[in-house]
């Protein structure tokens, strides 16, 4: 059971390192709008995984990890309509 | 085969870290909406202020944090038992990706000012300063809190309190990794 476990956190890093490429060469372009949702986006779900899998959140009781989850879908939404209204 | 199927929900660490862990990343909020909300002031000053920062340098800085929690992860893994196992390694290894991050951000604070930006410049100019700033205040507090982390990993008899202790500090080192990894973004990336 813990080797599976150390092999989902390596997982789970190699997403997080894929992901930071993937918004790096989104934001490379300069395409403004699309690009930077599509990077914001990208960073919540890296937020989402650091927190579910290495912060254990996962497995934590349901209060807390409704109070991450909300933060992960509230926040990127948020700044989305700051950055499309401002 | 059989406890592992439906393992009972458990708080990492204590309460307490999660208070304020959950608050300093809501203020942080408050700071990644200054820095969208200062973008739409004026977007082609802000494009002028990003386009001095190192894309790579701060892709680079994520890379070295997102590390160092695998490795403290990893280490929270290994120190279950009560050997110390590859703990200490492991959160070695993590402190040291954070003293990475701390001078590649010196390097770059040095690249700026030495070019002539400072953080009266513009207000992203001086948002960049003042939050990677206090992100970088977390990563020294972070660095303390991991060599502590070590030393409790250390201990030959590792009590309970000892346990959820080591988790309160891995717990505040993922949150610092977090708080970078929307960083970045914002700044370096965002147009």
């Amino acid at each position: 059971m813990a080797l599976a476990r150390t092999h989902v956190a390596g997982a789970v890093w190699l997403v997080l390192v894929v992901a930071t490429g993937l918004s790096w060469w989104l934001g490379a372009d300069h395409t403004g709008g699309l690009a930077t949702i599509g990077v914001l986006a990208v960073a919540f779900f890296k937020v989402r995984l650091i927190g579910l899998h290495f912060m254990e959140l996962r497995g934590a009781p349901t209060p807390l990890r409704a109070m991450f989850e909300g933060y992960v879908v509230l926040v990127p939404v948020a700044l989305a309509v700051v950055y499309l209204v401002a | 085969m059989t406890a592992e199927a439906h393992p009972a929900r458990r708080l990492p660490g204590e309460e307490g870290v999660w208070v304020f862990v959950l608050g300093d990343m809501a203020v942080f909020a408050l700071f990644f909406g200054a820095i969208v909300y200062t973008r739409g002031q004026d977007p082609a000053v802000f494009a002028e202020a990003q386009s001095h920062l190192s894309r790579t340098l701060g892709a680079l800085n994520t890379l070295l944090l997102v590390t160092s929690s695998l490795l403290v992860a990893l280490g929270v893994r290994s120190a279950d038992g009560r050997r110390a196992g590859h703990a200490p390694a492991l959160f070695g290894g993590a402190l040291a990706c954070a003293v990475g991050f701390a001078a590649v951000k010196v390097t770059e604070y040095a690249h700026l000012i030495s070019a002539g930006h400072v953080p009266a410049d513009d207000d992203p100019t001086m948002y960049y300063f003042i939050f990677t700033g206090v992100h970088l205040l977390h990563v020294a507090i972070g660095i303390a809190v991991l060599a502590w982390v070590i030393r409790l990993a250390r201990r030959p008899a590792r009590t309970a309190r000892d346990g959820a202790l080591l988790e309160c500090g891995t717990s505040f080192w993922h949150m610092v990794d977090l708080l970078w990894v929307v960083l970045f973004p914002l700044l370096y990336l965002m147009s």
